[in-house]
């Protein structure tokens, strides 16, 4: 059966939580009351990627593309998009007036993505199996299983060249290939959907709005190694992503797509689902498996690799989330083709959650070797608020950040490795000139100490020491020494710790080290922060002549700072002043400076 | 206590959950959240009886519930708003909003106020990057939030 028209509502968490789903309701019912339930179908989707203009709802086939909708909006939508046949254009995303309607591939946001791993999110309704079969679903699970050898899948791999897109970037042919030919009672494939680094929400994205591309993937991945069960091991914090995965995974069990006998292929593969408890060292794979195992998630020191010696003690494969929804594509197209995007260094693409101070907020995929200055002005659409960019940061707690020089570089494992940042599992914060550099250090080394399992002595006293550190500095009493000391401190984690958690975590530190030096200083020996952001170092004051004497600083004041009569220059009572910065967002005439 | 009587603290879907998950190696996470799903955190009794069921020390239990930052050992207020700390809301201002509603309810972070009405909760990244700053109350979320808005955000509560 075939519509006229198909409404697709986007139900990603972020639309969701901008009442997406009433806004499906209210569709939905409107299409009844219009007697169209036969010419129309109203679709749920997963997210479209494009946060910062949603709730967005599409409609095909004009691919009419609808942003900032609301549930009142559903009515219009239906009367004159469905009946009458007009789209409703003040609701049509379209920066360019002058162009009739914006389609799709006509919006900068989506002009230069290429879509592997989130090929289905936005465009079938992730509860409903059979739209991602129609989409070529299971059918790479159908080659492997029928067609392949599994020495063929690895090789396929191999020559596809993926590497491991949680953030080390293992090949992971290898991976698969271990485990394989590891001895072992039984053998185990785990997806780890632990996506703790704050600021990135890929994974979750993908889970949300294509639950079936990772259970294919794991599938073969069971087939390859010789595993039959398999682990999901997901954040309890993403509940919709839970949902769906149960929805798809008791739907690919009624088509005999889980579970025995798949396909009638003599082969047995069946998928769990774990939580997570909001422990960011589980991302760490031997920790997550300890995790796994219902215990607390300590790392323990490799070798023996899980894919010798994983989940108690059987050869384990381990992939992230988007590293799977990339390998059916791959089964299919073949690892040729898959080769030839991307770099010689990284192949395929990567997907991003571009937030911060960017203009265009969202989640982006792109083919490995566009350019920081392609993903952040072009797609991004630069930043936000006419700010000037500062330095953009990548791979979360154990990443650095990447200043203006270096926009132009291609983005690749090695070339982000070699600036001091690194690929990481996929955040990118954007940050402009209002942002303190030591300030987002400290930050990211509070997150480090906080999520510390605190086994080895080096993450666990290191990191406290460089937080207090940066603490001492940001508060206005460092002292020259502090940097080197920072370094040292440094560089002994780097070295010394058992995981990835304490050996990344200085990497915030060295990274705005380098490339800030002079904001370290004027905090150190000028003591001014040159962003305002660190409260000990600024003073907020009155300029004498923009002031008009309007009193609604002094109203707004909760400490009572300000005084000054009407019509008359108001003054800050510095020994008062808690530098909220009340007066400052208050006062419309910019009579109010942060030094 | 007797045995009889800690049965009684758990609906009877938990405790079908516990046995169902008994002989489940790796049982004891899934069954803690199962635990703060009925109760809204794990309390001292909880842990004694899900130490009971499964038969194993009680230390293993809080092992466990003080490593997870999911996991809550004491009550939290009818209404927990959770501001959301991960990286984007932090550069746009979750720290502030953190220490405004503190201030509007008289509490820190972590805290319950006295009517037991609020609590107030520092999260990691809820995940909706681009509505930066996030906060949450319950199944609710709340974007692009500003101070101004916090009073009428909270009297929606009260």
């Amino acid at each position: 059966m075939s519509y006229r028209n198909y409404i697709l509502v986007c139900g990603g968490t972020a639309c969701e939580s901008s009442k997406a789903t009433e806004i499906y309701e209210a569709l939905v019912n409107e299409i009844k009351h219009q007697n169209l339930t036969e010419e129309v179908q109203v679709i749920k989707t997963g997210c479209f990627g494009f946060c910062e203009q949603g709730p967005i709802v599409k409609i095909l086939p004009e691919d009419s593309f609808y942003v900032q909708v609301t549930p009142a909006d559903a009515k219009e939508l239906v009367e004159e998009h469905i009946v009458k046949g007009r789209e409703v254009k003040r609701l049509l995303y379209n920066k360019d007036k002058s162009k009739k309607h914006a389609k799709v591939e006509d919006i900068e946001f989506y002009q230069k993505q290429f879509r592997i791993v989130l090929r289905n999110c936005g465009f079938i309704d992730p509860e409903n199996i059979d739209e991602y079969i129609a989409r070529e679903g299971y059918a790479a699970l159908e080659k492997v299983l029928f067609e392949m050898t599994p020495d063929q899948v690895i090789d396929e791999l191999r020559t596809a060249g993926l590497r491991g897109r949680g953030g080390a970037g293992f090949p992971t042919w290898m991976k698969w290939n271990f485990t394989k030919q590891a001895n072992g009672e039984c053998k185990y494939v785990v997806c780890n959907a632990d996506e703790g680094d704050p600021g990135a929400y890929m994974d979750r994205s993908t889970l949300e709005g294509d639950p079936h591309s990772v259970l294919e993937a794991m599938t073969i991945a069971g087939r390859t190694v010789g595993a039959n069960q398999g682990f999901i091991y997901i954040r309890a914090e993403y509940p919709l992503a839970i949902h769906r995965l149960e929805i798809a995974m008791a739907q690919a069990r009624e088509y005999g797509l889980l579970g025995k006998n798949i396909l009638n292929s003599g082969f047995d593969f069946d998928i769990e689902i774990r939580l997570g408890a909001g422990a960011f060292v589980c991302g760490e794979e031997t920790a997550l498996l300890a995790s796994i195992e219902g215990k607390r998630g300590m790392p323990v020191p490799r070798p023996p690799f899980p894919a010798v010696k994983g989940l108690w003690g059987m050869p384990t494969v381990i992939n992230n989330v988007e590293t799977w929804a990339n390998i059916p594509v791959i089964m299919l197209k073949g690892g040729d083709w898959f080769s030839q995007i991307g770099t010689a260094d990284s192949h395929g693409t990567k997907v991003f959650a571009l937030t911060g101070k960017i203009r265009n907020s969202g989640l982006v995929e792109v083919p490995m070797g566009t350019t920081l200055r392609e993903i952040i002005y072009d797609i991004g659409g630069g930043i936000a608020n006419d700010r000037k960019f500062k330095a953009v940061q990548t791979g979360g707690p154990s990443g650095g950040v990447i200043t203006a020089d270096y926009l132009d570089t291609p983005i690749d494992f090695a070339s982000l490795t070699k600036l001091g940042s690194m690929m990481g599992s996929g955040g990118m914060i954007v940050m402009d000139e209002d942002d303190c550099i030591v300030d987002v250090a400290k930050f990211y080394l509070n997150f480090s100490v906080e999520e510390s399992c605190g086994k080895c002595s080096p993450c666990r006293i290191g990191g406290r020491t460089l937080a207090n550190l940066l603490e001492k500095i940001t508060k206005g009493n460092g002292e020259l020494k502090d940097i080197e000391q920072m370094k040292e401190i440094g560089s002994a984690m780097k070295k010394a710790s058992l995981c990835a958690l304490g050996q990344t975590a200085p990497n915030p530190i060295l990274s705005t080290l380098n490339y800030f030096e002079d904001e370290y200083m004027a905090h150190i020996v000028d003591k001014k922060c040159p962003a305002g952001k660190c409260k000990s170092l600024i003073t907020y004051n009155i300029l004498e002549d923009k002031c008009i004497g309007c009193t609604a600083c002094a109203r707004k004041c909760p400490v009572g700072a300000i005084s000054g009569e009407r019509r008359s220059v108001h003054v800050i009572d510095q020994a008062a002043c808690i530098k909220c910065g009340a007066c400052f967002d208050t006062c419309k005439f910019g009579a109010i400076e942060v030094r | 206590m007797s045995a009889k009587k800690k049965e009684n603290m758990f609906s009877r879907e938990l405790i079908s959950f516990i046995e169902k998950w008994r002989n489940k190696p790796g049982n004891l996470i899934m069954i803690l959240h199962q635990v703060q799903e009925e109760f809204g955190y794990v309390s001292r009794e909880a842990a004694d009886q899900v130490a009971y069921m499964l038969d194993i020390p009680l230390a293993k239990i809080y092992g466990v519930l003080s490593f997870y930052h999911f996991f809550k050992t004491t009550k939290p207020g009818d209404h927990n708003i959770q501001v959301c700390l991960g990286t984007a809301c932090y550069l746009k201002g979750g720290d502030m909003l953190v220490e405004e509603l503190g201030s509007l309810l008289g509490i820190g972070l972590n805290e319950v106020t006295e009517d037991g009405r609020f609590s107030l909760e520092g999260v990691r990244c809820v995940g909706c990057c681009g509505l930066a700053p996030v906060l949450t109350v319950g199944k609710e979320v709340f974007g692009k939030v500003t101070k101004d808005q916090l009073p009428g955000i909270i009297s929606k509560f009260s």
